[in-house]
């Protein structure tokens, strides 16, 4: 019972916060490029966009540095044993991200936010690059600790506890490199998609054509390459986790046997950690092979021999991860990528036909394509920490060994009260609020206003 | 020599360098309402710490990072021991964190006395536990012999630990008041100052019971120790200066009591970090939950590069922003810049520092000071 309040917790709380971490990520990205075009070009429309996606950034930045407190504080909270455990490794990389990220992130969110007038441009415009390269450092430093427990490098086992021996064997640890990349692709596209939803829905409501279909087109050269770079790093990250995590892409496929050469089924009927013989419809030959394997006639080792070769090596136990959650995972993850690859090169069509603006169907379709990224984010984390159990540290410790022993269930209850509360409600004003602004008008151009008022700060 | 200690004096710092930082953003939290009479007046106190807020808070997620490399043992203790008073304070912090960004997203009188209130409530309630958690380190809490602690929530309540709790936000309440004599003018100033001479004989009274305490509770010595010393100094000098209104020097010795406070806690502490009160031989301690030397080593490269550094931009950024900020900034009227003639008198009425800053309406040309 504990097991699972404490693992449901970590991953609603875990869901959410990374539906904002993204959005931030991806957004001060592309804010900096705009405003770096503001800076090169003078010209008043990037100014214009700066501001308006800069207050989107901000909204989410709030949240997404909130709920990262709770992230950091539950290890300890609710994951006890392993802290005590593996701390001393797990630990660095998350002390680091402070040090180096976070408050490189927040200090100069705070400098670009009110130093508008306060700093000469050339300065100004460097905090904006500073936001968004603290926000991608910080997600190396996570995604380091992280790929530790899916493949851990950099130790030795003294008394029973692992001991960090080698700190670059954390940054150069496979897992790490292309879950990296693949981590800041998803964040640009989500970024992308989410700047390129708000330029469509002004597109479609009377917004100032001339500005938003520059903010459209910026958009659009950002996604198509990130969602392509996602999708190939993706796969390469597959042949990575099949070498160091086999059960995660045998469950991926709901692969029970051993195959050579290896076929994908676009979907199943049935399925399940009971059910070994779904129905696969359409299954396409050698396509897992080449995923897992990156060879035509690669073999996946199945589910049922790895069961039994680490009953063996481990003792006795269930080492098969969820198999549904990783069957859809997966699928859910590739297919929307797909859609949201189309949906990109349909946009980037338009531009050359000169059509953007006015394509009513495509700026609906674009509207909404932005729920896909955070459906493809969550499907992608779910397969990713999903298929790393029975394991909190893949072949080091159990996650029903790493939770905190004196935590009772009553007090598990009460703080997933508390916190589901606390993020429906938070979630829903951050949502609102997102729309409300997404909707405003641009802010006016500064020749309408008095000459020589000032760019108005950005204010609490 | 061993990097343990090193690393315990570098969390005291992290803890230190957060509570004089956002101890006046706690402080300016609470106070907002009561300084800023209206509207305009709310909105120019909670952006004296617009920009800085943010950035000061990162020190606790740091030191919450640097305890579980540097002490596994005591971050798995402490953090699973505390588990709703955690709960309550991640509510707390996350309440006030938005309440700051979303206030002023609508404009609606209702929707902004919600997030006032949050705001309160949420500024009053991070010190407070925090100041119980910390002082539950020294009071001692049950914790058997796996290191496991084994009492219910309500045994974190130790007497030693609620009245830490109380001192701090009574000093942050203190450095907040100072830091807004600081950073506001005319009215609000005054009000500032007039807060500030209210609270201060509770802040002092407080710190010198709080001290007394955490000498008589952690040493055997007769006399104070110099950072007990300091503390009691520092909230004396306080309390002078704050009824003498000298703003500037007045927030630099809450700054220091406030440093000096939470310093004592971690001086009397060591070599324990978290004493039991079962049994002395469970007293969890620098060597039994410590790291490895190899990530002490490594970690160690870390902070002394990037600490400086960011010492470093977070001054800049308190530099940049070292102005005092004019409630008619927020007057809806006032949003075209005020006409140059009256800028030019009030800049003759402002201090030294804000004088040399100038006044934004000069910035106009986008060149800055």
């Amino acid at each position: 019972m504990n097991i699972d309040l404490a693992r449901w917790q970590f991953a609603f709380t875990s869901v959410n916060h990374f539906f904002f971490v993204p959005v931030t990520i991806g957004l001060a990205f592309l804010t900096a490029l705009l405003q770096t075009a503001w800076y090169r070009t003078k010209l008043e429309e990037y100014l214009r966009l700066t501001r308006f996606f800069g207050t989107l950034l901000v909204i989410n930045v709030a949240i997404g540095v909130v709920t990262g407190l709770v992230q950091e504080f539950q290890f300890g909270m609710n994951w006890g044993q392993y802290s005590r455990l593996v701390g001393n490794v797990f630990g660095a990389p998350l002390a680091m991200e402070g040090l180096a990220a976070f408050f490189l992130e927040s200090t100069f969110l705070g400098l670009w936010l009110f130093g508008w007038d306060k700093l000469p441009k050339r300065v100004h415009l460097l905090t904006i690059w500073a936001v968004a390269f603290g926000s991608m450092l910080s997600a190396a430093f996570i995604l380091a600790a992280n790929s530790w427990m899916q493949h851990p490098v950099g130790y030795v086992m003294i008394n029973g506890k692992p001991q960090l021996n080698d700190i670059w064997a954390l940054f150069t640890n496979p897992v790490f490199v292309w879950g990296y990349a693949k981590v800041v692709f998803a964040a640009l596209v989500t970024g992308a998609a989410v700047m390129l939803a708000v330029s469509a829905w002004q597109l479609r409501h009377r917004g100032d054509r001339e500005v938003f279909t520059r903010s459209a087109r910026l958009a659009l050269i950002v996604l198509v390459p990130a969602i392509l770079f996602a999708m190939l790093v993706g796969d390469e990250l597959g042949v990575v986790e099949a070498r160091y995590q086999p059960m995660k892409i045998a469950a991926a496929e709901a692969q029970w046997t051993t195959c050579q050469p290896c076929s994908f089924s676009l979907f199943q009927i049935g399925g399940g950690n009971n059910d070994h013989t779904p129905t696969q419809i359409i299954a396409i030959p050698h396509l897992l092979s080449l995923l897992a394997t990156n060879h035509w006639n690669g073999q996946v080792v199945g589910l049922t021999p790895l069961q039994q070769q680490y009953s063996k090596q481990y003792g006795p136990g269930n080492y098969v991860p969820d198999v549904f959650i990783q069957y859809w995972g997966m699928r859910v993850m590739a297919y929307l990528a797909v859609v949201v690859f189309l949906i990109g090169a349909w946009g980037l069509w338009l531009i050359r036909r000169k059509t953007l603006a006015t394509s009513r169907v495509f700026l609906w379709v674009a509207v909404w394509g932005a729920v896909l990224p955070f459906l493809m984010n969550t499907a992608g984390w779910l397969l990713t920490e999903s298929g790393r159990q029975p394991w909190i540290v893949q072949g080091i410790m159990l996650t029903r060994n790493g939770i905190s022993p004196t935590v009772s269930t009553t007090w598990l209850w009460i703080s997933v009260v508390i916190f589901v509360l606390l993020y429906g409600t938070l979630g829903t004003v951050d949502f609102l609020l997102m729309l409300r602004y997404s909707r405003k008008q641009l802010p006016p151009p500064r020749e309408q206003a008095d000459a020589d008022a000032p760019v108005p700060a950005v204010q609490y | 020599m061993s990097l343990i200690p090193f690393w315990f004096i570098v969390i005291a710092i992290l803890w230190t360098g957060f509570f004089v930082l956002e101890g006046f953003d706690f402080g300016v939290g609470m106070l907002h309402s009561a300084v800023g009479a209206d509207e305009a007046g709310r909105r120019a106190a909670i952006n004296t710490i617009g920009p800085l807020w943010d950035g000061n808070e990162v020190w606790l997620i740091v030191a919450g990072a640097a305890m579980f490399a540097a002490f596994p043992g005591w971050y798995a203790t402490m953090f699973s021991g505390m588990y709703l008073a955690l709960v309550l304070l991640l509510a707390a912090l996350i309440i006030r964190g938005v309440a700051f960004e979303y206030r002023g997203k609508r404009d609606a009188a209702r929707w902004r006395r919600t997030w006032d209130t949050a705001l309160t409530t949420g500024s009053v309630l991070a010190p407070l536990l925090l100041g119980i958690a910390l002082g539950d380190l020294l009071a001692g809490l049950p914790i058997d012999s796996a290191q496991n602690f084994t009492g219910s929530f309500w045994d974190l309540f130790r007497p030693y630990g609620v009245f830490t709790g109380i001192t701090l936000v009574l000093v942050c309440l203190l450095h907040g008041a100072t830091f807004l004599s600081l950073k506001t003018t005319d009215e609000m100033h005054q009000r500032s100052q007039r807060e500030a001479r209210r609270i201060a004989p509770f802040t002092g009274a407080a710190v010198i019971g709080f001290i007394v305490w955490t000498h008589v509770t952690a040493s055997s010595a007769f006399f104070l120790n110099l950072i007990e010393l300091t503390a009691i100094l520092a909230v004396i000098a306080a309390v002078w200066l704050v009824f003498e209104r000298r703003d500037g020097w007045a927030f630099a010795a809450t700054a220091l009591t406030i440093a000096a406070c939470i310093l004592s806690i971690f001086v009397d502490l060591y070599p324990n970090v978290m004493v039991s009160s079962t049994s002395a031989a469970n007293n969890l301690t620098v060597h039994n939950t410590a790291s490895g030397a190899y990530s002490l080593k490594a970690m160690t490269v870390v902070v002394i590069v990037f600490l400086p550094l960011v010492l470093g931009y977070q001054a800049w950024t308190y530099y940049v922003f070292r102005r005092r900020v004019r409630r008619e900034e927020f007057l809806p009227a006032a949003r075209p810049a005020p006409e140059p003639a009256a800028s030019e008198a009030a800049a003759s009425e402002a201090t030294a520092i804000e004088a040399a800053a100038g006044l934004p309406v000069r910035d106009a040309d986008g060149k800055g000071p």
